[in-house]
Formats: structure tokens, sequence, C-alpha cells
């Protein structure tokens, strides 16, 4: 059976994707700079964060990109960065000395205004109010970009 | 880099983040005050790159790492500029709101720049 995925992209998925954006960009070039400067500092912590980094920029592509496939995708990477948000969250609560203030997911993310942790579950919302119905639905519920 | 200055840059990017997602959720697409609240933070930015690079040749040389200062920098002028791209591309209420995000991410930002430069903790 085929299926129709509505457009992601549009309205308010606009935000969502752009704070996506500054996010991935955010722990990419930061937990570059501490890798190629202090790596060993926090090996773990820094290597975990440019792990989210790139983990951020794929959800980017993938709340962007159209289709089922992509659709997949943006729930993987997203569903990845809220359990390691939580994990690691939680690690660091227990053991605050082996992951250090300044990565992505160290006290759930309280180095960035705990962004990574709202922003996954903002997305699962949005994803989900977004999912893919059968194509034999009367009428498609692509909804125009600037209406939400 | 220069204290006043930094704090009032960081106070304007909180007001045309805080005035950009308002009008934005309130329905007004990029408009004149809009877009001109967040040129003004590109031009204070400027203003904060002329800084850093005289800043240095007087005597007055971050605490920090130069380098991470300077990715900050660099990284912080393309923001702005980037969101009133967006927003002409995409005339809708939203682009409004990411004009905002832009803003807020530029205090963020500057906000560590000024941390980098004066304040070195452990």
């Amino acid at each position: 059976m085929t299926t129709t995925t509505p457009r992601r992209s549009g309205g308010l998925g606009r935000v969502l994707i752009a704070v996506y954006g500054l996010l991935a960009l955010a722990a990419t070039g930061r937990s570059v700079y501490q890798i190629l400067s202090e790596f060993d500092h926090a090996p773990l912590a820094y290597s975990l964060s440019a792990l989210a980094g790139v983990v951020y920029i794929v959800a980017t592509i993938a709340l962007l990109a159209p289709g089922d496939t992509w659709y997949r995708v943006a729930w993987v990477t997203i569903s990845f960065e809220l359990v390691g948000v939580l994990v690691v969250g939680l690690l660091s609560v227990l053991d605050p000395i082996l992951f250090t203030e300044k990565a992505v997911w160290s006290f759930f993310g309280r180095g960035y205004a705990f962004v990574p942790l709202v922003l996954p579950i903002l997305g699962m919302l949005w994803l989900y109010r977004h999912r893919p119905r059968p194509a034999t639905a009367d009428a498609p519920t692509v909804v125009p970009a600037g209406t939400v | 880099m220069i204290e006043w200055f930094t704090l009032v840059q960081v106070a304007v990017a909180c007001a045309a983040g805080l005035l950009c997602v308002v009008l934005g959720l309130a329905g007004r697409t990029p408009a004149d005050i809009t877009n001109g609240a967040t040129a003004l933070v590109e031009v204070l930015l400027i203003g904060q790159l002329v800084v850093a690079i005289v800043a240095p040749l007087t005597g007055n040389t971050p605490t920090g790492s130069s380098l991470e200062f300077w990715v900050y920098l660099v990284t912080a002028l393309l923001l702005p500029a980037l969101a009133i791209f967006w927003g002409l591309v995409e005339r809708n209420r939203w682009s409004t709101v990411i004009l905002g995000v832009a803003c807020f991410a530029v205090a963020v930002m500057v906000f560590r720049m000024h941390q980098i430069w004066f304040v070195q903790l452990a």
C-alpha cells in the first residue's frame, strides 16, 4: 500500500528545523574545537558531543527532506537524541567526574539551556502530527505553509 | 573586547529576538521593523569584529582561547544574514520567528564570547 507523507518542513516546522540546525551547528562546532584543543580533559564527553552533533545534522536533514524514508530517519535520529540526553544526563548527575559540563548532553543539556532535552520531545510531537497516512484517504492532509 | 559594548550588544540582540518572536507569533511576515532589528544585531556584530581585530593591538587580549573566540564570532556573523535571507525567500510569519531565533542565538554566542575574553573558570 502506498502512503502519502505530509510535508514536515512547512509552517511551525520551519522554526523547529531552524533550531535543530542551530543546535547541530553549536554541538558539532564546539565538540570539534574541544576534541582538537582539549580532548584529554573529557574524551568520552567530547566524543559523545561530536556524535550528538552529527546526529543533529542528520535529524535536521531528515526533517527538511520529504518522503517516508526520511520520516523514519527523523524518528530514529530524534529518538537517539532523546535517549542520549536522558542517559548521559542521568550518568552525569550520578558521576559528575565522568562528564564535563561543557558537553551537549551533560546534566540534561544544561550548558545549552536544556534545548537538547526539549527539542527531541517537540520533534516527536511534530513527527506524530505529520505521520504518513494511507494514500486512499479522501483528502490529502497537507497543510499549506503559514496557516498552522 | 570592550565590556560595555558587549553587554549592550547582548541586550540589543535579546530585545530584537523578543520583538521578532512576538511579531512573528502575532502573524506578521518579515517587515522593515523586524528585518531592521536583525540588521542592527548584524551591524553591532561587525562593530565587534572591528573591536576584536583592533583590541589585541592595544594590549587588550582574550584571557581564553582566541581560536574559540573567532569561531564564535564568525559563526555569529553568518546567522542574522542567513535569517534575513530566509525571510526574503519565504514570506510567512514563521520566517519572522526565525529572525528572532537567530537574534537570541547571537545573544548567547556573544555572551559566550564575553566569557572566553574575560572570564576563565578552572
